[in-house]
């Protein structure tokens, strides 16, 4: 029992390490991978615009029930002309990039990791070597970077179609005054709680596509070992992004 | 491929062009400085001049007997008379306000907002663009309510000790 734990301990270092190795061998590849600018642009499309109808659709029902349950907590102290403040705080801080990079990685992670681990079961990547050409800068580092970019975009559009599910709520249904509920909020709203989620966007964004590009470039060769990195990826990533959060809520305030 | 290159250029351009509106509008629309959301509804503008606002802020609602008519649009320092100068925007739609009305800076709710309510007077003369609400009520500053009613009921228990 010990020396099995004390095993499953070493090995988890020993990923850790080869985990760092990797993304240290990804970001020496990204300068080089960019002179070919067309393979990045069509991995921020698969990674960014294909995920936009999800992102918007979830944005905009957090943001109504954000409305609903805030209305109603706020109602009973009388101050419901606040409830764009709890909302818009809420979704820049903590729900919109926190939301978006679990809704990434299930999406556009998912995605990366089983195309990767494809390419590798069937010997495509061992061909580009073959041919001197490195799959890290045709394959992976393309992808990631198209991850790292797509993270904040896709954040800023959740934010702002989450805050407009809010107001839907809020003044259409529960007969806020719009001036009340916008400028309480511009009053509340600081540059400062845009750059926090912001910045939790951009880390996100590494991880995820992180992980997602190990998983896929580690998996085993097999039809099971493509699912088992595709199903890795998912719970890493989640696992990862609540685990960053807490780190960087902690600094930020 | 070349079509379907021109399609994913098209698809990455959008959602490039999308997201860096969607961080334009939070990083310039949200906080603080000037809304410009709403189209502005034909208004005039009156001044009212108040000792102390309290928290009243740009882009608060004014009402009238509970009813929206328009919103603050400016608050300024009058140098001169050491007051507060809020310009509120009033809609068309209500041009037929007593220029003996007076505006009064009010809290919806306990920890609520504040906002500018007028009470009608009862002149038979009209504000027009630019005029003056001549009569103000300062917002109430609970801090200092507070402060008059412990300086108040320690005044008595000192005078119920003698």
């Amino acid at each position: 029992m010990r020396t099995a734990a004390r095993f499953s301990l070493s090995l988890g270092i020993v990923k850790l390490g080869a985990v760092t190795r990797f993304l240290l061998r990804v970001l020496g590849q990204t300068l080089p991978s960019l002179r070919d600018p067309r393979l990045t642009v069509e991995q921020i499309y698969n990674a960014g615009a294909r995920s936009l109808v999800i992102i918007m659709l979830c944005g905009l029902f957090v943001g109504m029930v954000l409305g609903l349950q805030a209305y109603d907590l706020l109602a009973r102290f009388g101050s419901e002309s606040a409830l764009g403040v709890a909302a818009a705080l809420g979704l820049l801080r903590e729900l919109g990039p926190v939301l978006t990079a679990l809704l990434f990685a299930g999406r556009a992670g998912t995605a990366l990791a089983s195309e990767i681990g494809l390419m590798g079961a069937t010997d495509q990547l061992t061909a580009m070597e073959m041919m001197a050409v490195d799959p890290v800068r045709y394959v992976v580092a393309p992808r990631f970077i198209g991850g790292f970019i797509a993270m904040p975009l896709l954040t800023a559009i959740f934010d702002c179609v989450g805050i407009y599910g809010t107001q839907l709520i809020g003044v259409a249904m529960m007969r806020i005054p719009a001036g009340t509920f916008w400028s309480q909020t511009v009053n509340a709203v600081a540059l400062r709680d845009i750059n926090e989620g912001f910045i939790k966007s951009i880390v996100f964004g590494v991880a995820c596509s992180l992980v997602a590009v190990y998983e896929g470039y580690n998996s085993e060769p097999t039809a099971e070992g493509v699912g088992l990195a595709t199903t890795r990826t998912v719970v890493t990533s989640a696992v990862l992004i609540l685990f960053l959060d807490y780190i960087l809520t902690a600094m930020f305030l | 491929m070349a079509a379907s290159s021109r399609s994913v250029d098209l698809g990455t351009g959008l959602f490039v062009l999308l997201g860096f509106a969607a961080l334009g509008f939070l990083t310039t629309q949200l906080p603080g400085s000037g809304l410009q959301l709403h189209h502005k509804a034909e208004s005039y503008n009156v001044i009212a001049k108040f000792d102390n606002i309290g928290g009243l802020k740009v882009g608060a609602p004014v009402s009238m007997a509970g009813v929206d008519i328009g919103r603050v649009s400016a608050i300024k320092l009058d140098t001169q008379e050491y007051k507060a100068a809020v310009t509120l925007t009033i809609e068309k739609t209500y041009s037929h306000i007593p220029d003996d009305s007076d505006a009064a800076i009010e809290t919806s709710g306990l920890l609520g907002a504040n906002y500018v309510g007028i009470n009608a007077g009862g002149s038979d003369k009209f504000l027009t663009a630019g005029g003056q609400l001549q009569f103000t009520q300062s917002a109430m500053v609970l801090e200092n309510l507070i402060n008059k009613f412990f300086a108040n009921s320690a005044g008595k228990q000192q005078g119920g000790d003698k």
